[in-house]
């Protein structure tokens, strides 16, 4: 109970801490002041003024959190500069295409990074141990928002380039704790018994590697949240991603204090709740600190 | 295989260097007369919409890419070497700030902050600025990762014995930092500078794409990317995939030279 309590209360601190740094940064960011009506002929200099004296409230950066931070409570998120609309309303709005992608392309990487991974240390074709090894490769290597590019010529669902994301890292890393694991003494017992594969593998194998798997998925969610929004900007995907995008090229400072808030609290939550898994089913392959 | 994939980086390496010579025109220098060209002798991979000639681009880019991702990498690892070695070493208060600091570190989306800095800054910002202010950003954003690693390596070397043996023949403070531990840090740091590089320039590649990477005219491999947006014609102009390939064969040869020195370190 007492580790559940502290990993509640860093994932707080660090949503928090998050998106204070994040409306730091937009604050001090050269530029951060200007406003583009401010060159508008159609305004008035009084109108200009007023402008200013709207945005007076967050030039004080203390100020401004607070204030975010008192809406919060009550729910509210603020309301974008730019599109005039409260922040809570367009997230609901875009939500559900964001979690469709991720969710889509996380679970289909993972499927087919774990599949290829047991196939090239399980199976005996060389051929196909070089393929999956080039493809992960490759794939490391590509730009997420080139792969976005790569699924939009190819007209296959936006989840692949997710999936193309999560894949080659899913694989690499599995393949690797198997071939490790698979030297072990208690899989080479097993295996000198004549046990069959499949047996080996779900009783022997599976359980060892369980541990680094569940580190791995946490990551992966932070890994697709973060791609999701090069991917949904150059694809043109109405998803939390391009509101992201979007407001960074607008300065919209509620959409990206409550987007960084957003994502530090997915990436720190899927964390934790990887921690609390492996905690739960080998409390022994935790460091000490994390518990 | 690593000495296959260092000839190839010594090669692409010599060519983005030597751009001044090789480049057939400059990187800002139009063409008016021939935009959107298709390769010939003049121009063997043709010219871009506003007449500039691509392999002087590439090869003004490669050298752009090229050189600041170390930079930045460089710069992380500093960070990531003086913060690691000291919370490792020192321990107790200063460890647990480390750990704390590195925890909310890596739960923030670096990646979407760095975007939104970048596209706080002027519209007529430099490209020399941009370039900088990129780079230095990646830099200073990507040190929790390797700082953790260094840590780790400091943590296990304290309870070494020939820490041990350093300590029992009077060796104290930074005496021990200075002989023992950073010398046996060396190859810890150097896995982390060579692994740095490849996710530098793909951030880059990233912001490059999205139009908030390096600043025209100057060219990067992120900027040049962009021409693969208007992807309808990449099949008719295969050469618009010159910079995707120079990119993947550089990303690829540094992940089989990092493989390889993480298996040695």
């Amino acid at each position: 109970m007492m580790h559940i309590t502290k990993h509640v209360a860093g994932l707080l601190l660090t949503a928090l801490a998050g998106a204070f740094f994040a409306a730091t940064l937009v604050r001090l960011a050269p530029g951060a002041d200007s406003d583009e009506r401010d060159f508008d002929p159609r305004l008035s200099a009084a109108s200009i003024q007023a402008l200013h004296g709207s945005r007076a409230a967050d030039r004080n950066l203390g100020r401004y959190y607070a204030a975010y931070l008192r809406g919060l409570v009550r729910g509210d998120f603020g309301t974008s500069y730019s599109l005039k609309r409260p922040v809570r309303e367009l997230l609901a709005d875009r939500g559900p295409a964001t979690l469709r992608l991720v969710g889509s392309g996380l679970f289909a990487g993972w499927a087919l990074g774990l599949a290829l991974a047991i196939i090239a240390t399980q199976g005996k074709v060389g051929a196909l141990k070089v393929f999956t090894s080039g493809l992960s490769t490759l794939l490391l290597c590509l730009p997420a928002a080139l792969i976005g590019l790569v699924v939009l010529v190819a007209r296959a669902r936006w989840w692949w380039a997710i999936a193309l994301i999560i894949l080659p890292k899913v694989y690499s890393y599995a393949r690797g704790l198997l071939d490790q694991v698979s030297k072990e003494p208690h899989v080479l017992l097993a295996r000198a018994k004549g046990l069959g594969r499949a047996r080996i593998f779900v009783w022997h194998v599976l359980p060892s590697i369980m541990p680094e798997l569940l580190a791995l998925a946490g990551i992966s969610v932070s890994l697709a949240f973060s791609a999701a929004i090069p991917i949904e900007a150059v694809c043109d995907i109405p998803g939390v991603g391009q509101l992201a995008w979007q407001a960074a090229l607008g300065r919209d400072l509620p959409i990206l204090v409550t987007i960084t808030l957003l994502l530090a609290l997915i990436t720190r939550a899927a964390n934790v709740a990887s921690d609390l898994a492996i905690a739960a089913l080998h409390p022994q392959a935790l460091p000490e600190a994390a518990l | 295989m690593k000495k296959l994939a260092g000839a190839v980086l010594v090669l692409i390496f010599a060519a983005a260097l030597g751009s001044d010579v090789l480049a057939t025109a400059s990187y800002r220098t139009q063409f008016r007369e021939e935009p959107s060209a298709p390769p010939s002798a003049h121009h063997p991979l043709g010219t871009d919409e506003l007449g500039r000639d691509r392999l002087s681009r590439l090869l003004y880019g490669s050298r752009i890419s090229l050189m600041l991702a170390p930079a930045a990498a460089l710069l992380a690892t500093a960070i990531a070497a003086l913060a690691g070695a000291t919370a490792g070493y020192l321990g107790g208060w200063w460890e647990r700030t480390f750990l704390g600091a590195t925890d909310l570190s890596l739960s923030l989306p670096w990646m979407f902050f760095l975007m939104t800095v970048r596209a706080l800054l002027p519209l007529d910002v430099s490209p020399a600025a941009s370039i900088t202010i990129t780079f230095l950003l990646l830099g200073a954003l990507g040190w929790a990762g390797p700082a953790r690693i260094v840590r780790a390596a400091v943590v296990s070397m304290k309870r070494s014995e020939f820490m041990l043996q350093a300590r029992a023949s009077g060796s104290t403070g930074l005496g021990i930092v200075i002989t023992h531990l950073l010398p046996n840090l060396k190859p810890v740091l150097i896995v982390q500078f060579l692994v740095s590089i490849p996710v530098f320039i793909l951030s880059e590649a990233n912001l490059g794409l999205l139009g908030l990477g390096v600043a025209e005219p100057m060219p990067s491999w992120g900027n040049l990317l962009r021409d693969l947006e208007r992807f309808s014609e990449v099949r008719a102009n295969p050469w618009l995939l010159a910079p995707a390939v120079m990119l993947v064969a550089v990303v690829v040869c540094l992940q089989i030279i990092a493989k390889r020195e993480e298996f040695v370190a």
